[in-house]
Parts: C-alpha cells; sequence; structure tokens
C-alpha cells in the first residue's frame, strides 16, 4: 500500500512540475520581449555562448580528426577511402554536431544557468526583482532562454564545420587521401535540406529541451546549497538523457523513413 | 486573514494595522513566519482567507498589472540585501530607475549619488556588491529600495548578524528616512531593543497570532507572560523550548506508538 | 561590466557562425551548383532503374551535367520514368543519344551515364520534355548470377 502512495505521489509531483515548468515558459516568452532586454540577451549570449566557444571548437576538431582516423582505416580496405568526405560530413551534420553540441551545451552552460537562477533565488533576488515591480521572468529567464535558443544552433553548425576541417587535416594532409575527391563526394552526397537544415532543426530541439530543463531547474530549486547543487545535477542529467531520447525520435523522423 | 504552508498554519485570524507615515515594528520567534507576512503584503504570497489592504485598496483581488503599480510604490529591503552580484552598486541603485522611469541617464547618476549619499556609501558607488561588508550591502540594498521614493518600505530583519556600529547606523537610517521621506515603514524583526527606541507601534506574534500590541511603552509595561518572555529573552516559559515532539522517553524507549 | 567587450564577442561569435553555415553551404553542400543556372528537362523510361535516387548524377564520360530531378511509374505501362534535370550549359544533344544506368566502382553509388549519338543531317536535338528513346537498364547482380549460372547450366547438357 505504501510503495502504491509512494509511485502515485511521485507521478503526481512530476506531472506538477511539468505544468510550472509549462507556466514558467509561457510566462517568460507570453510577451514580446522589450527593445531594452535586447541587450539582455547579447549579454546572455555572451554567457552561454561565446563563453562555451572554445569546448565547441576544440571538441569539433578532435572529433573530426578521430572520425576521419577510424574512417580511412576501414575504408582503405575496401579502396573506398574517397569516400571519406561524405563519412565524416554526414555523421557530424546528422548527429555528432547536434548531439554532442547539445551534451557539451548542457555540461558548460546549462548547469551554469542553473546554479546561477538557484542562486539567485537563495539570494533573494529573484523576490527583490519582484517586489521592485520587474518580473523575474521576463527580465531573467526570457532572455536566458532566447540566448540558449540562439547559441545552441550556432555552436552546432560551428562544431561540424570546424570537425570537417579536423577531418580534412588528418585524412587529407595526413593520410594522403585526394582532397579533390575529400570535397567532391562531399558535395555530391550532402544534401542541403535533408542535411544541414535537419540537422539544424534538430539542434534547435535540443537547444529548447536544454535550456528550458536548466532554467526550471534553477527556478524550481530549493534555494539551499544542497538543493541547488542537485537541482545543478539535475539538470545534466535531464537534459542529456532528453537530448538522446529526442535524437533518436528525431533521426526516425527525419532519415528513418523514405 | 488567515495563511497556510502546507498543512501548517503560519497565521490563525491575525489582524495587523498599519498606520501611514509610522514605523511599524512587528516582532516574534524565529520561524514564526514573520518574512511570509512582508511577501503577502506585497503579494507574492495569497492568504487562504481574510483580505490585506493596501492604501484602502486590496492586494489580494488585484490583477496582476495593478498588483504591479502598486509593487511601486512598496518597496521591500531583503535579509540579505539581494543585490544583483552582477553590477555596480550604482547600477543596482539605478536599476528600479532604469525599470521603471524614463529619466536620462545625467538625471539617474544624480538620484543615485544622492540616495548613495542618504545611506553615506556614496564613495562605494563603483564597487561590487561582493566587496562590501555585510552592514554596507544591507545600506547599498536601502539606498536601491528608496530610489523610487516609495509610499511603504519593509524591513525583513534589518538587524540580524549586524555588529553594533552598523546597527546603530541602520537604526539611524530607518528612523531618519522614516521622518525625511515621509513613508510608511514595517520592520520585521527580533532584536527587542533596537525595536523599542525605533518604532512608534509594535506587535508582536507567537503561535500564529498577536500577543501583544500597542506603543513601545504599554509593550514594556504589559502583564502577558508571553510578551515579557520575548522582551528578556527567557528560554523556556509560554513560548516553549522544544518543537512540538512526543515524550523524550517515548523516541528513546522506543515505545512511542 | 564592460559592454563593449561583450558586444565585440558577441560580434565575433555570430561572424563564425555565419562562416561555417557558408562552409557547410558552399564547400560542403554544394548547393550553388544545383541553384545556380537554368536547366531543361529530358525524360527516359527504363526496365529496371535498380538504385538510383534522386539528385544521382547525370555524366558524360564522368563530366556531370546535371542531376536527376524526379523518378516515378508511368501509370500507363507501369516502367519506370526518370527525369533528367540538364544544364542549359550543354544544350543540343542530337536525338540518337543514348542513357544507362552505371554504377561508380563495384560498391560506389549508381549514376546516369549519358552518351552523345551521332549527330548528322536529318537527326533532331533534344529539346526540353524530349523522350530518350535508347536506354540500357541498371544492372541487378542478382539477375546476372542467374544468367550465369543458367548458361553454365546450359553448357553440361
Amino acid at each position: 500500500m505504501n510503495l502504491f502512495q509512494h509511485i502515485g505521489r511521485e507521478t503526481i509531483g512530476k506531472v506538477a512540475a511539468i505544468g510550472r515548468a509549462g507556466l514558467m515558459l509561457f510566462g517568460a516568452l507570453a510577451s514580446l520581449p522589450k527593445l531594452k532586454n535586447v541587450y539582455l540577451t547579447v549579454r546572455q549570449i555572451y554567457v552561454v555562448g561565446v563563453q562555451s566557444l572554445l569546448i565547441i571548437v576544440v571538441s569539433g576538431l578532435f572529433i573530426g580528426m578521430v572520425m576521419a582516423l577510424q574512417g580511412y582505416t576501414i575504408l582503405v580496405d575496401y579502396g573506398a577511402e574517397g569516400s571519406l568526405g561524405p563519412m565524416v560530413a554526414l555523421s557530424l551534420l546528422r548527429e555528432l554536431g547536434p548531439v554532442v553540441t547539445a551534451l557539451l551545451f548542457a555540461g558548460r552552460a546549462g548547469s551554469a544557468l542553473t546554479a546561477e537562477i538557484g542562486l539567485m533565488k537563495a539570494t533573494e533576488q529573484l523576490s527583490s526583482l519582484e517586489m521592485m515591480a520587474v518580473d523575474p521572468l521576463r527580465r531573467v529567464v526570457a532572455p536566458r532562454f532566447w540566448a540558449g535558443m540562439i547559441s545552441m544552433p550556432a555552436l552546432a553548425v560551428i562544431f561540424s564545420a570546424v570537425g570537417i576541417l579536423g577531418g580534412h587535416l588528418v585524412g587529407v594532409d595526413w593520410l594522403g587521401v585526394d582532397a579533390g575527391s575529400y570535397w567532391s563526394l562531399m558535395q555530391s552526397t550532402v544534401e542541403w535540406e535533408k542535411d544541414v537544415i535537419n540537422g539544424v532543426i534538430k539542434s534547435l530541439v535540443f537547444a529548447l529541451v536544454v535550456t528550458w530543463i536548466a532554467i526550471f531547474k534553477g527556478y524550481d530549486s530549493i534555494p539551499t546549497s544542497e538543493g541547488i547543487s542537485k537541482a545543478t545535477t539535475e539538470t545534466v542529467v535531464f537534459s542529456s538523457l532528453a537530448v538522446l531520447g529526442l535524437d533518436f525520435v528525431l533521426t526516425a523522423l527525419m532519415f528513418g523513413i523514405e | 486573514m488567515t495563511f497556510r504552508r502546507g498543512d501548517r498554519v503560519i497565521y490563525d485570524n491575525v489582524s495587523i494595522e498599519v498606520p501611514k507615515g509610522k514605523i511599524t515594528a512587528v516582532m516574534g520567534p524565529s520561524g514564526i513566519g514573520k518574512t511570509t507576512l512582508l511577501r503577502l503584503i506585497g503579494g507574492q504570497l495569497l492568504p487562504d482567507s481574510g483580505d490585506i489592504l493596501f492604501d484602502n485598496t486590496s492586494v489580494v483581488s488585484m490583477s496582476r498589472g495593478e498588483l504591479y503599480a502598486a509593487r511601486r510604490r512598496m518597496s521591500m529591503l531583503f535579509q540579505s540585501g539581494a543585490l544583483f552580484t552582477d553590477m555596480t552598486v550604482g547600477d543596482n541603485v539605478a536599476f528600479p530607475l532604469k525599470e521603471h522611469t524614463r529619466l536620462s541617464d545625467d538625471i539617474i547618476d544624480t538620484i543615485v549619488a544622492l540616495k548613495l549619499q542618504a545611506v553615506g556609501l556614496r564613495g562605494a558607488v563603483n564597487m561590487m556588491p561582493s566587496e562590501l561588508s555585510g552592514g554596507m550591502a544591507r545600506r547599498a540594498a536601502l539606498a536601491r529600495s528608496i530610489a523610487l521614493d516609495p509610499d511603504l518600505i519593509m524591513y525583513d530583519e534589518p538587524f540580524a548578524g549586524q555588529d553594533p556600529i552598523s546597527m546603530g547606523v541602520l537604526v539611524k537610517l530607518i528612523r531618519e528616512l522614516n521622518d525625511a521621506l515621509d513613508v510608511t515603514s514595517i520592520v520585521v524583526t527580533h532584536d527587542v531593543t533596537e525595536v523599542l527606541t525605533i518604532a512608534d507601534y509594535i506587535y508582536i506574534l507567537a503561535d500564529k497570532r498577536i500577543i501583544g500590541k500597542g506603543t513601545p511603552d504599554d509593550i514594556r509595561n504589559s502583564d502577558s507572560a508571553l510578551v515579557q518572555q520575548f522582551l528578556n529573552g527567557e528560554a523556556d516559559g509560554p513560548v516553549p523550548f522544544h518543537y512540538p515532539a512526543p515524550p523524550l522517553k517515548d523516541s528513546l524507549l522506543g515505545e512511542g506508538s | 561590466m564592460n559592454k563593449y567587450k561583450t558586444e565585440l564577442m558577441v560580434g565575433v561569435f555570430i561572424v563564425l557562425t555565419i562562416g561555417a553555415i557558408l562552409l557547410l553551404a558552399l564547400k560542403v553542400a554544394n548547393q550553388t551548383m544545383t541553384n545556380a543556372g537554368d536547366t531543361y528537362n529530358l525524360y527516359a523510361k527504363f526496365d529496371n532503374i535498380g538504385g538510383l535516387k534522386v539528385r544521382s548524377a547525370v555524366k558524360v564520360g564522368g563530366v556531370t551535367i546535371g542531376r536527376v530531378a524526379d523518378i516515378h511509374l508511368d501509370k500507363d505501362d507501369y516502367t519506370p520514368v526518370v527525369t533528367l534535370s540538364i544544364s542549359t550549359a550543354y544544350e543540343g544533344f542530337p536525338d540518337t543519344s543514348s542513357v544507362s544506368i552505371l554504377t561508380s566502382g563495384l560498391l560506389g553509388e549508381q549514376y546516369v551515364g549519358f552518351q552523345p549519338g551521332f549527330s548528322f543531317d536529318g537527326v533532331e536535338e533534344l529539346k526540353d520534355g524530349d523522350y530518350l528513346q535508347d536506354t540500357k537498364s541498371a544492372l541487378v547482380l542478382e539477375d546476372l548470377i542467374g544468367q550465369f549460372l543458367f548458361n553454365r547450366g546450359g553448357k553440361d547438357e
């Protein structure tokens, strides 16, 4: 009996949390952003986007290089090392770019967002905004949300581009794949709508999920040091799981059925 | 007015009247929900029953827009100060002005300087909140809360954790601001001596209701055992030392149930 | 807070993003090739198109002159009809030209090989909307193996 009560209470609590998350997002986005809030968004793009740039570029470069190395050793057995370009480009654009960016973003920017908003709550900054007749949803949540939505697809595109250049570095400059076939086979295989645009759509969905989870976990955290640390951990865990799960669904929708 | 948090009743039919232009102090033991009272006044929380009137308008039944308009006329000094840690002291004080007025930057700078001068922190205008001591942070926050010249200032534990000097400074500031700006002040605290010197009117809350009210003299001369326990700081008395729990003997011997 | 530095870095971020998009568009997906220039359509009926896909290349002696724009089944005789979208830079192929479906390498993708026919008096040029008469279907590996086994069986008897 106790077990069922427990499960029931947990489930109701989770559903209520989803409801609160929805209301929070609605409250933040229901109104048109004011002009002076644009600068706040620009500053948040700096915090979540620009400051994640280094980790994204370095990861993209190395992942591209590793894929070229791995792909070359497999493809060369079939004499198909010319297909290295399409292999690297397609894996990056369709999967690794959006997914790895989202995972890194959750760890780098998502956790910081949660901790920042949680601490703002703990130090009564959110309450004090409210008492100053400034809506914290519009002032604090909305700029961070938009910054995440703008930054993540941009980071994913940069990640893929750097990865492809990294693949070129190893495949062409080091292992001696023909540069012409690296680019031209890539060009004849990669399709703008199917591969590039779908990758960007994926990364927009991930941006929504990761930013939403991160902001909500901070906003809904228990304002103690323990509560904030728990919220930060949950942000990384939940958003990583959500990204991987959604990636499967989106891949099935985009590429699975022809 | 009745308010519950979860199953715990915080206030049971409490009625408080705050006279205009005076300092009203609300005292009570820790954990009695004094901060909750201020949030109820500010409309951040809603009572389960009863009403809260601000200048004869009900905060409870206000629409969102009305509530935000009313909040521009009140301000709250939080226990921690709640300065925005990513801005300088000057920007903190300027924040409500920039949000709610269309004044030019020059005028805002002047107002900020005046408000900081009032709390004696004009020299700290370019410091970050993390560089301030606790007392200075609270004074900076006070400057921010008077930036819009509110009608009502609520102080949440302004004296908690302050050394005697900054405590004296704050007492002086609260009194002076109240007289100079003709605002209504509500001070929530449990520091008895300070309150008795500055308050015009005092409420003492305990056990979900008001146990004493009146001018400082009325309170000092009260014959209520509760009030006297609170004023003299006795450990046990009508406000029990123990949080309600089954008898210790039962818990230890495992015969509680 | 250093407002100028923030703006500068966000600017750099945006420039980098645009650069990455341009790289993906021009160098990786080769967006300009497919959109640039006018094309005209030719049609070809095959018995079997094998693994040919939309956007497969159309080549003359290895030079890409266009792409497969559409593949559908003719409603009357149930044979696949392939729409070839050829760049207007390559116009005036003779009516006698033939197309076949070829495979690049053993495991490579399939493309349409276009052989321009001989041009002499009385032979018209291919225009937009024309059908190519001479088509050769894709080689299907299973059919080849089947034929090979059948021939062997015939010899032994």
